[in-house]
């Protein structure tokens, strides 16, 4: 580090940093669905990666469809995708409910397994349908080029544009979790299932609802990470396990720990990256992660809900 | 029945063992040629992790995502040893640095890293087979087990660990191999493994011990820290407040695992001729855990069944099918999960579950 002057390690960290920044937006969006079905019942999803693809390969078609019919419509056909993208994830995700999930309620290490052979199911199902090649969206060209607030400062707009989308999706949430009904029935069903259920609330159908929504929010992740990469049969496996390390780092059940780690873990991963290389920040900032969870295995924010 | 033999679960888990062991020394090495028995001794050697699984998973309760860690110290420290061996100073003369592995010459190293230098010795590797992943896997155990991370987020966290030896062994392929992995395995102390003969030799080798270390885990489960295993996975908090230890407990069944996987580790590389990081990644360690699923988790010689099972299914699509296979893995995952928890019908008499539950 000491080749270089302060100055330029300001502009490689704030460089870094909104770099870093795009896949924080991803890495969230992923880490809140995953969260909030974990929080709620306790269900490991490894195929969550899975519809952050289906969610990517809606926004393609949409594009596609958007590009052969309405060209006049590509300066904004994103902003449609993405309530698309939302959609086919969401029922996706309630079918899978509704198929698979609700049988294996109380056996968490189980869902893990069979989320496991149902993302399987779905890479193929994604190489079959749309082929092994990857397939990448036009963008926009409002989106594309960048911001340059300094001479040295480079920010791609794409990225900002996630960021302000993660930013909705989170407050969304978080007004969902906190003011609606639903939340509050999310909110009785994690805190006490089985006094949730003498009330009167109807718990099944909040998991499937939770579950459903999960996905729909991957899905979302899918449609910005269309902008940031191209998107292939086997995308969604590689950010899973970095998610699934954000959940468990932030706290499981808690949403502003889960946005702290998020932004640990992608921050830490991008500047380190401008030094070391990516594989080797990837492998430090990991390490770190597992170390700090071995030390406070209840993660930075701990839920207090009594298990 | 002779007592002292109690512990192979009467004349049915006896019966058994000596159906398996009549189908792999005999059935198998008489029915098949060459190249189908050292597959068969590949998937032999898989078995191993999915035997150790059933032991820490089936009747401790802990799943580990991070197996491949374990087959991989096995199987790199192995391929470590034949590699040195392999790379004499007259067999390299043409390298920039003879005597030192091809793979460290073309990365510009000019000297064998510290870490390499004890593999000269065969003592020294084959004790490190047995001792490092269990150092490795106490080490974890006892940091994961005393504050009592359990479950979902200890399968988390192995697979998150996995995740980092694998990129790890990508990245610095100066001192292994990288992608590749360590390749051009030939000789054994001067005994070379590629023929036909080290091959049916190998295989022998791999059955007899797996044989063997299948019988140490069914002698393991019917001590009495077998019975405290399984208290521990259904019950682990009476465990605690009758005074056990339950972090030393579940440290020395995931250890037992450990060790299981890395003679599999060891036992694939001779079989196999290279050692490659796509072989313990995150894919392959969950498999493992199918292996020991697919033969009912809490059936020791179950899982050999399972890794063979899956073994010649995929031989048998992926070569026919390639676009199915997957298909079908994952539809074995759900199916196994669904409809078979536990074990296959009418073979859990032997296992001891009655007495669980007293």
């Amino acid at each position: 580090m000491s080749d270089f002057t302060t100055q330029e390690l300001m502009a490689i960290f704030a460089m870094q940093g909104f770099a870093g920044l795009s896949f924080f937006s991803v890495l969230l969006l992923m880490a809140l669905g995953l969260a909030i079905i974990y929080g709620q019942m306790r269900v490991i999803n490894m195929a969550h990666g899975e519809f952050m693809v289906i969610g990517a390969y809606a926004t393609y078609l949409f594009s596609t469809f958007v590009s052969a019919q309405m060209p006049w419509m590509m300066d904004y056909y994103l902003i449609l995708a993405i309530p698309f993208a939302f959609l086919v994830a969401f029922i996706v995700g309630w079918v899978v409910e509704f198929v698979l999930i609700r049988h294996l309620y109380h056996r968490p290490l189980d869902t893990l397994l069979a989320t496991w052979g149902l993302a399987l199911i779905m890479q193929q199902a994604f190489r079959s349908g749309f082929g092994a090649r990857e397939v990448s969206v036009r963008l926009p060209d409002w989106l594309q080029g960048s911001y340059r607030p300094t001479m040295m400062i480079d920010i791609p707009i794409n990225g900002l544009a996630i960021m302000g989308l993660t930013l909705v999706v989170t407050l969304g949430i978080a007004w969902l979790l906190f003011r609606s009904r639903w939340g509050l029935r999310v909110r009785c069903a994690t805190a006490n299932r089985e006094m949730a259920g003498a009330v009167g609330i109807n718990t099944r159908g909040v998991d499937r609802l939770t579950f459903a929504l999960g996905c729909g929010i991957a899905g979302i992740a899918g449609a910005a990470f269309t902008t940031i990469s191209s998107t292939g049969p086997t995308s969604g496996s590689l950010y899973i396990v970095d998610t699934f390390l954000v959940v468990v780092f932030g706290g499981a059940g808690s949403l502003l720990g889960t946005v702290a780690s998020a932004f640990t873990i992608a921050q830490g991963q991008s500047v380190l990256d401008f030094f070391i290389g990516g594989s080797m920040g990837k492998v430090i900032t990991l390490l770190i992660v597992v170390a700090i969870l071995m030390i406070r295995p209840q993660g930075l924010f701990a839920s207090k809900v009594r298990r | 029945m002779n007592a002292k033999l109690d512990f192979l679960d009467g004349r049915n888990g006896l019966v058994s063992l000596l159906v398996l062991a009549a189908l792999i020394l005999i059935v198998f090495p008489l029915a098949m040629g060459v190249d189908q028995l050292n597959l068969t001794g590949r998937f032999l050697s898989f078995s191993f992790v999915a035997v150790g699984l059933v032991l820490c998973w089936g009747y401790g309760g802990i799943l580990s995502l991070g197996q491949g860690i374990f087959f991989g110290i096995g199987g790199y420290c192995m391929a470590m040893f034949l590699k040195l061996e392999a790379s004499t100073p007259e067999a390299t003369a043409i390298q920039t640095t003879p005597g030192i592995p091809d793979f460290m010459d073309w990365n510009r190293l000019t000297e064998l890293p510290w870490f390499w230098v004890p593999f000269h010795s065969l003592t020294f590797t084959l004790l490190a087979i047995l001792v490092l992943p269990a150092a490795f896997a106490y080490l974890m155990g006892i940091a994961m087990f005393k504050r009592r991370v359990s479950g979902v987020y200890f399968a988390i966290i192995t697979q998150a660990l996995v995740v980092i030896l694998t990129i790890l062994l990508v990245a610095q392929q100066g001192f292994t191999g990288g992608a590749n992995g360590i390749t051009d395995l030939r000789t054994l102390k001067g005994w070379s493994i590629n023929t036909d003969e080290a091959l049916v030799t190998l295989y022998f080798i791999t059955a007899v011990l797996l044989l063997a270390v299948i019988v140490l885990g069914k002698w393991l489960l019917h001590t009495k820290f077998g019975r405290i295993l399984i208290a521990m996975r259904d019950r682990e908090d009476r465990v605690r407040f009758s005074g056990y230890d339950v972090a030393n407990f579940k440290a020395f069944a995931f250890c037992i695992a450990a060790t299981f996987s890395a003679i599999g580790g060891a036992m694939f590389t001779l079989q196999e001729g290279f050692m490659s990081p796509s072989l313990i990644g995150i894919i392959p360690s969950i498999e493992f855990v199918i292996f020991a699923a697919v033969g009912g988790r809490l059936s020791l010689i179950g899982a050999v069944y399972g890794a063979l099972a899956i073994g010649f299914l995929r031989i048998a699509f992926a070569e026919a099918y390639p676009q199915l296979w997957l298909f079908l893995m994952g539809t074995v995952f759900i199916v196994v999960v669904l409809f078979l928890p536990m074990a296959w019908p009418g073979s859990t008499r032997n296992m001891r579950l009655g007495r669980a539950a007293c």
